[in-house]
């Protein structure tokens, strides 16, 4: 296979891990903090939205000192199960799930506060017990807002450079996702590849926003 | 005893705290609750059903005992039977009008087919004469058909009670006279304990059996 294409299918295995494990959080969180009362919300809140505007690098150093073999969390996994995250694709998706995140777990919570709690009320009165509520009342009546920040989140995901290099590296065919494998083809002269892997993003990237606006219509403005 | 309830409740609000102070004994079939708005008619309610928690006391409708703070029983919203009517109906909105009827015998975390046949439902949709708009989403019902689907939904389950929350506040004057002998002959023919609270002296006119006043949070019979 070509780099470009290898390079090209490891950038969506990485966007498209990054973008379910950013899903899967974003909508737990954001369901939390739309309908929980508890002490520290608005500084969970907080917590929880620092990726979008920390810089990805200090993102990325604080997942290399967490997940090395010398961070608590790394060190951890590497006794317990054997698992190295440093330097794998498996990191790079991690650290752009981090970013990625709080562009999920904003609109879902906004999508799950739009959600009228009299609505889950009569649901209780009905004799569903909450997890079938939230399957079939709540997630139902969000799931526009939450579909567009996934697509964005994917977006996101696909583009991350920081992050992603700091926990990961630049391991052509392994860890050398889109926009990383450009800044090396820019910085060795190869205006060639460096062209064609920036069409073949940006392609990607308007794709993405025209199904965005396709699927969820006026939850992009 | 059809209606047991004594109970109190504090809320805190903002500026002043709002004290709930409820006792009801009746043998009545039908009780009518009449008030001001702010009056507390509606927490009163909400704390029958179980969707708001009495600092102490004791609740037993038709019977049974649903919340008793000196035994610790407080049965949750969705084991008490009960037939609750909001104020404004609280359709689920990305249901159809048969979707909506069946939501409590579905059971799970799927909602009813759109084209399901239960039994029941058929015969709520020939008694409420819904059969023509079976298929509509609520938004496009009229104020008197989207109560009776919200009787509908609440009375498939054979409901111990049922309570409704003004009914009537959200049809215009014609309709509202109608649907109060509607519901009159309902209750006659289910022989169902029914309990209304409302602002409007002519409901307890129509469907008051017993008339209680509800003043500043307090309710006393």
């Amino acid at each position: 296979m070509s780099p470009l294409w290898s390079t090209f299918g490891l950038s969506l295995r990485v966007a498209g891990c990054a973008t379910l494990l950013a899903l899967l959080l974003g909508v737990g969180f954001g369901y939390l903090l739309a309908r929980g009362r508890f002490p520290g919300r608005d500084l969970l809140d907080t917590l929880l939205t620092l990726p979008m505007v920390m810089p990805p690098t200090v993102l990325g150093y604080y997942l290399l000192v967490l997940l090395g073999q010398q961070g608590w969390l790394g060190g951890w996994l590497d006794q317990q199960f054997g698992i190295r995250l440093i330097f794998t694709w498996q990191g790079a998706a991690l650290a752009a799930a981090v970013v990625a995140f709080p562009l999920v777990f904003k609109p879902a919570r906004a999508a799950f506060e739009a959600v009228d709690a009299q609505l889950e009320q009569a649901g209780r009165m009905l004799g569903l017990g909450e997890l079938a509520i939230f399957l079939r009342v709540t997630l139902p009546l969000a799931w526009r807002g939450i579909l567009a920040g996934m697509l964005l989140a994917f977006a996101r995901a696909l583009g991350e450079f920081g992050a992603t290099l700091m926990v990961a590296g630049s391991i052509p065919g392994r860890t050398q996702t889109l926009s990383v494998a450009i800044y090396e083809a820019v910085q060795a002269g190869q205006d060639g590849l460096a062209n064609a892997l920036v069409l073949a993003t940006s392609l990607l990237c308007v794709a993405v926003l025209l199904l965005a606006g396709r699927l969820a219509p006026g939850y992009l403005r | 005893m059809n209606f047991e309830v004594a109970f109190h409740k504090t809320l805190p609000g903002a500026g002043r705290r709002f004290a709930l102070q409820v006792g009801i004994r009746s043998d009545a079939a039908r009780l009518v609750i009449l008030g001001p708005s702010g009056a507390g008619k509606s927490l009163t309610l909400k704390a029958m059903a179980g969707l708001l928690r009495p600092d102490a006391g004791l609740v037993r409708l038709g019977g049974q005992t649903l919340f008793d703070s000196a035994a610790n029983l407080d049965l949750a919203p969705r084991k008490r039977r009960l037939g609750y009517v909001f104020q404004d109906y609280a359709l689920f909105p990305h249901l159809n009008v048969r979707q909506n009827i069946g939501f409590g015998l579905r059971r799970g975390w799927l909602n009813p087919h759109p084209r399901n046949e239960m039994d029941e439902v058929e015969y709520w949709l020939d008694c409420f004469r819904l059969r023509a708009v079976a298929g509509e989403l609520p938004a496009h019902l009229s104020g008197g058909q989207r109560q009776r689907v919200a009787l509908a939904r609440a009375l498939i389950a054979r409901p111990r009670a049922l309570l409704l929350d003004e009914p009537f506040a959200a049809l215009d004057a014609d309709l509202r006279e109608h649907m109060r002998s509607e519901l009159d002959a309902l209750q006659r023919r289910l022989a169902i304990p029914l309990l209304l609270i409302s602002h409007d002296a002519r409901d307890a006119e129509v469907l008051g059996e017993q008339v209680l006043c509800m003043r500043d949070g307090v309710l006393a019979a």
